[in-house]
């Protein structure tokens, strides 16, 4: 696969993104505020280690946890109950992510386990959701062909049904990680760590460099995380159902 | 090869049981097409997917080469019996060859040697490996995807297939033209074929004997001339159309009613059919220009024989006796 | 933090729900108000402008790309932002930010739903339309909007429920709402308005959520299967 065969509408948008990116650099170098935000390099460095801890881990026990749990929920057997726990499962996503981290507090004290348990269950559940629907359209004849031509159940999850929800599943785990990479500044609350510290104690002590410092690195990474499961998505999924590859 | 002893197959519903499948018996022999032909839920399709179990029967037997199929594990019977539904089935997230190769892949055929069938498959096929091979199944046209569909089938080269009315999503012109290589393929490779369709006329056209089902009975069982000579009931004659005769007449070529020229004589440019033509055709002629015979010539205009009103009824009347 | 036992807890919870519901109504206002004003706002920006996007997809996928681009950024880094902007005008922190921060997420959903609401119109229908003599407007009006609504809903779902979560967040830029109680109960150590708090808001959500799926479904069109797709 050469460069080349990237949709060339794709290309526009990012080209878009780094003029904009450039237009704000100068503006904070204008304004004098890159000067500020450059004082607390060393914060960002080491907070972002913590960060990305946090981000890592949650985030990669949220995608074996959701995949697991959606194909598990999508299998016929369970058909009746599948349908509650989805409506479970939407409920519960709908809870803001600071309510959740604020029940692991509670529960779990404070501290980066209560955090990276919070940012779990929170990155989980719409990975849960979408690898359950995902799997639950494909079509039902390509299933029934499978077991025509002697497929046994294992070879027909893997073979045909995951790879055809794939493209689903990994829209849903792009945007749990984005969302996962986006909240959690909000585990420096309850004592995670990250750079939500930089943010926070900015806001408290009406520090604009100290703000921006944390804030513009978690905004980069959140981007770069969409980025990197954006291209999970286009090269990771067969090309014959992969929309973002239509030869 | 294939005999289905008293097979049955009910379903329970809130308002009782309901046969799905009544006590159909029947036997299929080697190398034989047998069409199951019915409205829609008569059954046949049922039928079908008992013989690869995607169907448990209710009561009664599937014998395959002798073997009640009871005894064999499903999956492994299904791997050996090639089976091609309607919409397709081509797996769009795997290639052209990797989709043929799935059964062999299941039965432990290694890459090349898979690759390499897909490949011999295709040509079969005149549907060059280098080009299609790897492509997906969203850039095929209909009737090239139908036709791989039916190649998958054929991987192992499997003594029985199982065909889904295969035929039915194709517009009418690519049908035609993929049951006429159909027919070239099966008079080559003999294979032991089910076919189900709800279409008289694809029945009369593949079937070596067609199953004629009504509200999961099987009606009659017979081969399609006898079908459309001798329906055995008001059901089936009422399926099979008030044509019927016409039908038949389409089954009949030219060469089988020829008779010698004698001392008539045609006009130069007198209208004539050739040996392969039926006799729908000449029926046709007969109307359009008021003719009780026509004249019989071959590629290069030589007269081989005429055919007469009198020779068909007389050949109906024959095949009627029978 | 000690650990109470929990019937402790939920006893002395509930006790503090009890004692302080004036507290909590008057909280939830404030939620709901920066809430309803962001929503509001965005949806007379969004849909315009995912009707107004149909025109040319080069510029439907530009202004989407954007918006998710928007979407990725956490929201107290969006706060962080707009915060030294808005002391410029001496609005930097409180209600101000929080309601732009949250009209700014509730777009993305807003915008793209209609504009793919508005895309899916059956090509058919749109042409019946235009062969009958209907204006443009008429045509939006009458035959397009109807039929988009549901899905439109869905978007203002989605986003209603994302300015639930950044609302909250924003407590802790002098905003007010239910996320005061899960600050405080942090700083103070106190479990029951961490508890509180966190019931608060989810049962917000949920509420909110389901009032908007059952809106959704009074107002699909009959004949339309609409599916429900955040």
């Amino acid at each position: 696969m050469t460069a080349s065969s990237v949709p060339a509408r794709s290309r526009l948008p990012y080209w878009v993104l780094l003029a904009i990116a450039l237009a704000l650099t100068w503006g904070l170098y204008a304004s004098g505020l890159a000067a500020d935000i450059l004082r607390y390099k060393k914060d960002i460095a080491y907070l972002i280690r913590q960060h990305l801890m946090l981000v890592a881990v949650s985030g990669s026990a949220a995608i074996v946890f959701g995949i697991g749990i959606g194909i598990w929920l999508s299998r016929p057997w369970l058909a009746r109950w599948a349908e509650a726990a989805i409506q479970a499962v939407n409920m519960l996503t709908s809870i803001p992510t600071l309510g959740k981290l604020a029940l692991m507090m509670s529960f779990l004290g404070i501290g980066p386990l209560p955090a990276i348990v919070g940012l779990w269950i929170a990155t989980l559940l719409p990975i849960i959701r979408n690898t359950y629907e995902g799997i639950r359209v494909v079509p039902s004849h390509l299933v029934d062909a499978a077991r025509g031509m002697g497929m046994g159940a294992t070879a027909i999850l893997w073979r045909v049904e995951v790879p055809n929800a794939l493209f689903v599943i990994l829209a849903g785990v792009r945007t749990a990680m984005a969302v996962n990479v986006g909240t959690a500044p909000i585990a420096f609350l309850i004592g995670g760590g990250g750079l939500g510290e930089l943010i926070f104690t900015g806001i408290d002590l009406q520090q604009h460099g100290m703000m921006l410092a944390g804030a513009i690195p978690t905004a980069l990474l959140a981007v770069a995380v969409d980025f990197l499961f954006g291209q999970a998505q286009y090269w990771l999924v067969p090309r014959g159902v992969n929309p973002l590859r239509d030869a | 090869m294939i005999r289905l002893q008293a097979l049955t197959k009910t379903y329970a519903t809130p308002k009782g049981s309901v046969s799905a499948v009544d006590r159909v018996s029947l036997e299929v022999h080697e190398g034989e097409t047998c069409v199951l032909l019915g409205p829609s839920g008569c059954g046949k399709t049922t039928t079908l997917r008992m013989i690869n179990r995607l169907v448990v029967p209710t009561s009664g037997k599937i014998f395959l080469n002798g073997r009640d199929t009871d005894s064999v594990d499903p999956v492994e019977l299904r791997r050996g019996i090639g089976y091609v539904i309607q919409q397709i089935g081509l797996f769009p997230n795997m290639t052209v060859a990797e989709n043929i190769g799935v059964v062999p892949r299941l039965l432990g055929w290694d890459a090349v040697r898979r690759r390499r069938r897909a490949e011999e498959l295709l040509s079969l096929l005149a549907l060059p490996p280098a080009d299609c091979a790897d492509r997906y199944p969203n850039e095929l046209s209909g009737g090239h995807a139908q036709r791989i569909g039916v190649a998958r089938a054929r991987a192992v080269d499997p003594p029985v297939l199982l065909m889904d009315e295969p035929f039915a999503a194709l517009d009418p012109v690519n049908r035609e033209a993929i049951q006429d290589e159909f027919l070239r393929m099966q008079r080559t490779l003999r294979k032991t074929i089910l076919f189900v369709s709800h279409d008289i006329d694809e029945a009369v056209k593949m079937a070596d004997r067609i199953a004629i089902f009504h509200a999961g009975r099987l009606v009659q069982f017979a081969p399609p001339d006898e079908l459309l000579a001798h329906p055995a009931d008001t059901f089936v004659a009422g399926f099979v159309g008030s044509d019927r005769t016409l039908k038949r007449l389409r089954l009949i070529r030219v060469r089988e009613v020829l008779a010698p020229v004698g001392d008539r004589t045609f006009a130069m440019n007198a209208p004539h059919v050739s040996p392969d033509d039926d006799l729908r055709r000449v029926a046709a002629l007969f109307l359009e220009h008021g003719n009780e015979s026509l004249v019989c010539v071959d590629s290069s205009s030589r007269v081989l024989g005429v055919v007469t009103r009198e020779a068909i009824a007389q050949r109906l009347a024959l095949q009627d006796a029978q | 933090m000690p650990s109470l036992s929990a019937k402790r807890t939920n006893v002395e919870t509930l006790f503090f729900i009890l004692h302080n519901l004036p507290a909590i109504g008057e909280r939830t206002l404030e939620h709901l108000s920066i809430v309803s004003v962001a929503v509001g706002v965005a949806i007379i920006t969004g849909v315009p402008l995912g009707i107004a996007i149909t025109q040319s997809r080069r510029i439907a996928d530009t202004v989407l790309y954007l918006g998710s681009i928007v979407m990725t950024i956490p929201s107290i880094a969006l706060f962080g932002i707009l915060i030294p902007i808005l002391s410029k005008i001496g609005q930097g922190i409180g209600w101000l930010p929080a309601v732009i921060a949250a009209m700014l997420y509730a777009q993305l959903p807003i915008v793209r739903n209609t504009y793919t609401a508005i895309r899916n119109v059956d090509p058919a229908l749109r042409s019946a339309a235009i062969g009958m003599g209907m204006s443009v407007s008429q045509r939006l009006a009458r035959v397009e909007i109807p039929i988009a609504l549901p899905v439109i809903i869905a978007g203002v779902r989605v986003a209603v429920v994302i300015n639930i979560g950044v609302t909250a967040i924003a407590a802790y830029i002098g905003a007010g709402g239910l996320g005061t109680f899960i600050s405080r109960g942090i700083s103070q150590s106190d479990i029951r308005q961490l508890i509180t708090g966190a019931l608060a808001l989810g049962l917000l959500a949920i509420a909110a959520d389901y009032s908007l799926a059952w809106l959704q479904r009074r107002l699909t069109p009959r004949g339309v299967a609409a599916r429900a797709s955040p």
